[in-house]
């Protein structure tokens, strides 16, 4: 039966307003569109108890028989409703059946539930095809099916379904047998794409060799396993080897060559492992420096002491295919599943801040721009951005910092960075919270959710370019709340001492987290028979690798289990012994009551054949600059201050709960009005100690045009001048590396494969400089690196992109400044000293919409000429002469002036005259003075306000500063140079430019 | 004199580590608990003088906000939970504890008098008008002719509020009349400061007794002036803290 609850009146529902805008704007005429929440199930229940469980009598009333008509919304012209399609994870279901058992003492548990939205349209001229097209933002084919009646055809007497297909396998149980040995190399290829493992020939033939081994073959036959393979153990070796996994460029044997200018020859570079060479190297020299560092490398997130009592552990992961396809459901995930790397580092820490760094192609993107079969930017953002409130805000997580870039190459595959610190007692029950236990003997424990088909591949397909056959099974939809009630569950068996080992399942699902776990222990035995599933009929390959989520991984030994399933039961949680840690070398799979896998572990973890890959880089001819001078700079400010990148996105952050736990004290929007930018998060997580944490960011893949190194030494910078700009200590910041790249390895579809991997090379190399200056241990990161998208006939690539998450600690947060300015009568400082160089700007981009050229060369972090300023700065700071300060980035000094007057809601009068810079003169640059000083993003730079008796108290601390002008006079924002004016304007009219909408209509 | 208080969490709230935090900070002994172990044994409830519901999204606010907590309690705790409320006991619900409450029908319970009523469900908190979740910070006024023994003397503040469904609606005007007249709203949001197309700006209401309250916005995340937006401008807002203090020091008189 279907059960639709509907508001009695029009106009209750604030949900209907986002469709409504969302069609009205599609069909270009004004409309309305009501929603109804329809439950469907298999049983027949009162009307009394439909009431209780699924309607706010205030308010909302139960439909009986053949409504909606009935109720009150007659008029409509159209229904709409959307449902999961089988075997997509329904949320909503689960809650509705849960809702059921309770109200029925429990016996719902053979009832099916499904849910469903129905959408009522009241347009009289739509026809079906402008509809179906309108309601794309609300529907995606891929996860959801959608029915549309219009009222002729409901008048004729067709309805919407009593319930939705569910997923019917009828699979065998049996797994496949693979005579691998009789394959050759073609058949090897098609075996691997056939079966979606994104394997090359060479990893193939490494299998094959494997499996014709003599100790291989002597070691199956007392388990009743042939020579030839099962598809349960090629999966399980697929899995583990996929590049999402090993990590095989970033371990790769590297000839990197470079051409030197003016033919004076080549350089050349052997590089043994990029992660060896340069982020593991860089962690580990810094270390001696640091004894805070706990855990790094080992595990799914590096640890670090806060105080005496707790350490932070912090991770940040990509989660961009999934959100091509499905921008709701990726986002979701990537939160929720970063989220579970907290949860799963060392004893298991508490998830205590998020962090989201998305990138975009401009949200105004035409659709005829966007090539077939990829979703607009306008719609990918909506989702994606749905996706990270709910996931967030649900999981009761704050937002504590992130940022959106945009960036026309960001349109095959959007970026969506999901970050998340966490916080753990340095002891718990007597040990190192940072360790853990896994033995031989101990049970391997699944606590969460059940495993269905979602989510099968996405670790080898996020390994493969997206095309338009992409796999919708590679789709999972995570559930906030299934793990927050598993989240709470762990953390209290965590203290009472109920497991000793914890790991998550993320990609790759079990084969991944109990592979992990096996070589630590030295062996494990599977019981695929006893994992908990969704429905019936899944192959024993598809319940070792799917990613059905909301689950963790546990090791628990035999006395603990009783206790740990007790409480599980108590707390509605599902716990479930799979099998048992050994110590017998291999991974040993059972399924049907016998063997069905076994797979060395020394082979599994270390048997994929290196990659040997070259790198050859050529720097890309940069031209000559020219820009007229335009005199008043006023209009060009408020262009670039409407740049999506720079514009307000307070819309879009105000939805994001950033205050849940109490801890907030930097927020993403600060000042008088609460709507200009921070520089990032400050936040106090003990409540009895004033020590805090600063969050900040820096990505600029812009720079990668020039050079990828420069991108990666800017991303450092950025982010660790933030960090300084928030207060936070200067010896006191690790930093996370989470690379995208276009892929990096030559192929005949790939033939610049060869210079993305040397902007790679360079990227690493600028980091490893970067991080050593500034003594910013690298404790973790991931690298995703096939973001291309064939779509229209055409590659398209993302720039290569690295994102410098920097977290560090500020001893007392009382003391963090704001970037907003405070008090009239102040003086406002420039810090740092600027090169003048325009390339790559966000003022060249908005020049070049006008049809202006480009503007040379693009200024390079110095952090070597950094660090000494950026420790004066520290100390000012914290000897409380600084009032605000903002870090220069995008859009320049000139936009963080606006945005330093408009947080405080006050003028500024500014004189730019003998600014010292390191440039070349106008005649040299093609560029007006005016222009370079308005507008250059040289690093390394601060816009500073201090009270005017503390001028020669500052004065005196710091070097390289230049007092600009004085805070307060008339509300606006006066910037000269020789006398002449160069920017003047009224913070109404800077106001107005910097909440320009950046998705149009909104 | 000790004041015990229990915080409920579990299911899907996720505010009560601060909530709890308030209620020490206020002075009282806190002990968070899991709502299976109430459900379990309601007889803890004797035990405590202040049961708290925190904010979050219990079950995931799925079939509407609160809807199932308060499924749940109306099930299975009813009869403690109006023993609690006879003997004395001081409720609070902030954001979906408040959205439990009213769907419990424990607020605004008109004619629970000295305690007990018929829980009818009265009033509703449904999705913000802009359809939109808003985190924000506004200024809440607390009434003055308020029969609530929480907010009695505070004086007005900016506190954070963070929903997606905190619009109230009452059945008809009358209803809200009614409930104006006897003293039932606690809080409004300061005019011009009402994030989601509350009725007459309500942000909070209490039952007849006055020792019932729910609440949307959050004075459990202004646990220090640093909380604050305008920390750097020297703000003269008190903490919400004050708020459970006013609640402990009345539980600490009336027992």
């Amino acid at each position: 039966m279907r059960i639709e609850t509907y508001f009695t009146r029009p106009g209750l529902d604030g949900r209907s307003l986002g469709p409504s805008q969302i069609i009205a704007r599609a069909l270009s005429e004004p409309l309305r569109v009501e929603i109804v929440d329809v439950v469907l199930t298999d049983s027949i229940l009162p009307l009394s108890l439909q009431r209780e469980i699924f309607s706010d009598p205030v308010v909302q009333g139960i439909a009986g028989g053949p409504a909606p008509e009935l109720a009150l919304f007659s008029g409509w012209d159209w229904l709409v409703e959307v449902a999961y399609r089988p075997g997509v994870t329904d949320t909503l279901a689960l809650t509705a059946r849960e809702a059921l058992d309770i109200a029925t003492d429990g016996s719902a548990q053979e009832r099916l539930v499904q849910t469903a939205r129905l959408y009522l349209v009241f347009a009289e001229d739509a026809g079906r095809d402008a509809l179906k097209r309108a309601f794309r933002p609300l529907w995606n084919p891929l996860i959801q099916s959608a029915v549309f009646i219009s009222r002729a055809e409901w008048e004729g007497g067709l309805r919407l379904p009593e319930l939705y297909p569910r997923v019917e396998l009828h699979d065998p149980l049996v797994p496949e047998i693979i005579d691998i040995a009789a394959l050759g190399d073609s058949g090897l290829l098609e075996l691997s794409e056939a079966r979606l493992l994104a394997l090359s020939l060479e990893e193939m033939r490494a299998v094959q060799a494997w499996f014709g081994k003599a100790e291989t073959i002597a070691a199956r036959a007392p388990k009743g396993l042939a020579a030839a393979a099962t598809d349960v153990e090629i999966e399980l070796i697929a899995q583990t080897w996929s590049e999402h996994c090993k990590h095989k460029i970033f371990n790769a044997w590297i000839e990197y060559e470079e051409a030197v200018p003016s033919g004076q020859g080549q350089s050349r570079e052997s590089i043994d492992s990029l992660y060896k060479s340069y982020i593991r190297a860089t962690t580990e020299e810094l270390r001696a420096l640091r004894p805070d560092l706990l855990s790094v490398f080992t595990d799914n997130a590096g640890v670090f002491a806060f105080n005496d009592e707790y350490a932070i552990c912090v991770k940040a992961e990509t989660h961009n295919s999934p959100s091509a396809l499905d921008p709701y459901g990726g986002a979701i995930t990537g939160i929720v599943g970063v989220n579970r790397d907290i949860l799963g580092t060392g004893i298991g820490a508490s998830p205590l801040f998020n962090t989201d760094v998305l990138c975009f192609a401009s949200p105004s993107t035409p659709d005829a721009e966007v090539p077939r079969g990829l979703i607009p930017p306008r719609e990918l953002l909506a989702g994606v951005h749905r996706g990270i409130v709910d996931g967030g805000n649900q999981s009761g997580i704050p937002v504590a910092a992130g940022a959106f870039v945009f960036d026309s190459s960001f349109i095959g595959k959007p970026l969506v960075f999901c970050g998340t610190g966490g916080i753990m007692p340095l002891i718990v029950n007597g040990k190192p919270s940072w360790e853990k236990r896994i033995e031989a003997g101990m049970l391997a424990v699944m606590v969460g959710g059940r495993i269905g088909k979602d989510g099968i591949h996405g670790a080898t397909f996020s390994s493969l370019a997206l095309d338009e056959a992409s796999p919708a099974s590679a789709v999972q939809i995570g559930d906030p709340i299934i793990q927050r009630r598993m989240t709470d569950f762990l953390l209290e068996a965590r203290d009472l001492g109920l497991y000793q080992g914890i790991t998550d399942n993320g990609a790759g699902g079990l084969s991944s987290s109990l592979g992990e776990m096996a070589e630590t222990a030295g062996g494990i035995r599977i019981d695929l028979d006893a994992c908990p599933l969704k429905y019936a009929g899944l192959s024993p390959w598809e319940i070792l690798v799917s990613e059905s989520q909301e689950r963790m991984s546990l090791s628990v030994l035999r006395e603990c289990a009783e206790g740990l399933f007790a409480l599980a039961r108590r707390r509605g949680v599902e716990a479930t012994a799979v099998g048992e840690f050994t110590d017998t070398g291999s991974i040993e799979l059972c399924s049907g009551g016998r063997t069905v896998g076994l797979i060395d572990l020394e082979f599994l973890h270390r048997g994929v054949p290196r990659l040997m890959l070259k790198a050859k880089w050529e720097a890309p001819h940069i031209g000559p600059a020219k820009l007229a001078d335009c005199g008043d700079w006023t209009g060009t400010l408020l262009e670039i201050l409407a740049d999506p990148e720079v514009a307000s996105k307070e819309s879009l952050v105000r939805q994001y709960d950033h205050e849940v736990k109490g801890i907030s004290i930097e927020k993403p929007l600060t000042g008088v009005e609460r709507d200009a930018p921070s520089d990032g998060a400050v936040l106090k997580p003990l409540y009895g100690d004033w020590r805090g944490l600063t969050v900040t960011h820096g990505i600029n893949p812009r720079l990668s045009d020039h050079d990828a190194g420069t991108m990666a030494l800017a991303a450092v910078d950025e982010a660790y001048r933030a960090h300084i700009a928030l207060g936070g200590d200067p010896d006191r910041a690790v930093a996370l590396d989470n690379f995208c790249w276009p892929d990096p390895v030559e192929t005949p579809v790939n033939p610049d494969g060869q210079f993305k991997l040397a902007q790679l090379v360079r990227a690493c190399r600028s980091l490893r400089e970067a991080c050593l200056v500034y003594g910013l241990p690298l404790v973790s990161g991931k690298d995703s690196m096939k973001n291309d998208a064939f779509a229209g006939g055409r590659r398209i690539s993302v720039k290569p992109t690295l994102l410098v998450t920097l977290v560090g600690i500020i001893d007392d947060v009382r003391k963090a400044p704001s970037t907003d300015l405070l008090e009239a009568g102040d003086l406002l400082y420039i810090v740092g000293r600027g090169q003048g160089c325009l390339g790559a700007s966000i003022l060249e981009r908005v020049l070049a919409a006008r049809g202006e050229g480009k503007l040379g060369p693009c200024p390079v972090a110095r952090p070597a000429e950094n660090l000494e300023l950026y420790r004066k700065l520290a100390k000012a700071i914290s000897g409380k002469l600084v009032r605000s300060c903002h870090d220069l980035s995008d859009g320049g000094l000139a936009v963080a002036l606006a945005e330093s007057c408009l947080g405080g809601r006050l003028g500024a009068k500014v004189r730019l005259d003998d600014l010292p810079m390191s440039g070349g003169p106008e005649a040299e640059t093609g560029i007006p003075l005016a222009a370079r000083l308005l507008f250059a993003e040289d690093p390394g730079r601060f816009l500073v306000s201090i009270r005017y008796g503390d001028r020669e108290r500052f004065e005196r601390s710091m070097s390289s500063i230049r007092c600009i002008g004085e805070v307060g006079g008339e509300p606006r924002l006066e910037v000269s140079l020789g006398g002449r004016t160069l920017i003047g304007a009224a913070l109404g009219e800077l106001e107005r430019a910097f909440k320009t909408p950046i998705v149009q209509g909104d | 004199m000790e004041v015990r208080a229990i915080v409920v969490s579990g299911y899907g709230f996720n505010a009560d580590a601060e909530l709890a935090e308030a209620f020490r900070l206020a002075g009282a002994v806190v002990e968070r608990v899991h709502l299976s172990e109430l459900l379990a044994s309601p007889q803890r409830l004797e035990s405590a003088r202040i049961l708290a519901f925190p904010g979050g999204f219990s079950f995931g606010d799925h079939l509407g906000s609160g809807q199932v907590v308060a499924l749940l309690c109306r099930r299975r705790l009813r009869p403690a939970l109006k023993r609690f409320a006879e003997d004395g006991g001081l409720v609070i619900g902030v954001c979906n504890g408040f959205q439990a409450l009213l769907r419990m029908g424990m607020l605004p319970n008109r004619d629970s008098g000295l305690g007990g009523g018929t829980w009818t469900i009265e009033a509703s908190l449904v999705h913000n008008a802009s359809g939109r979740f808003i985190d924000d910070w506004v200024e809440v006024e607390f009434e003055a002719g308020s029969r609530c023994v929480w907010t009695r003397g505070l004086s007005s503040r900016s506190l954070p509020v963070r929903h997606g469904e905190g619009r109230f609606m009452t059945r008809d005007e009358a209803s809200l009349d009614s409930m104006e007249a006897e003293g039932l709203i606690a809080l409004r949001y300061a005019k011009g400061d009402n994030p989601n197309g509350s009725e007459r700006d309500v942000a909070g209401i209490c039952d007849p007794t006055g020792r019932v309250l729910g609440l949307m916005p959050h004075p459990e995340a202004f646990l220090i002036r640093e909380n604050h937006p305008q920390r750097r401008r020297g703000n003269r807002d008190r903490p919400g803290i004050e708020l459970f203090e006013k609640g402990v020091g009345v539980a600490r008189d009336s027992s």
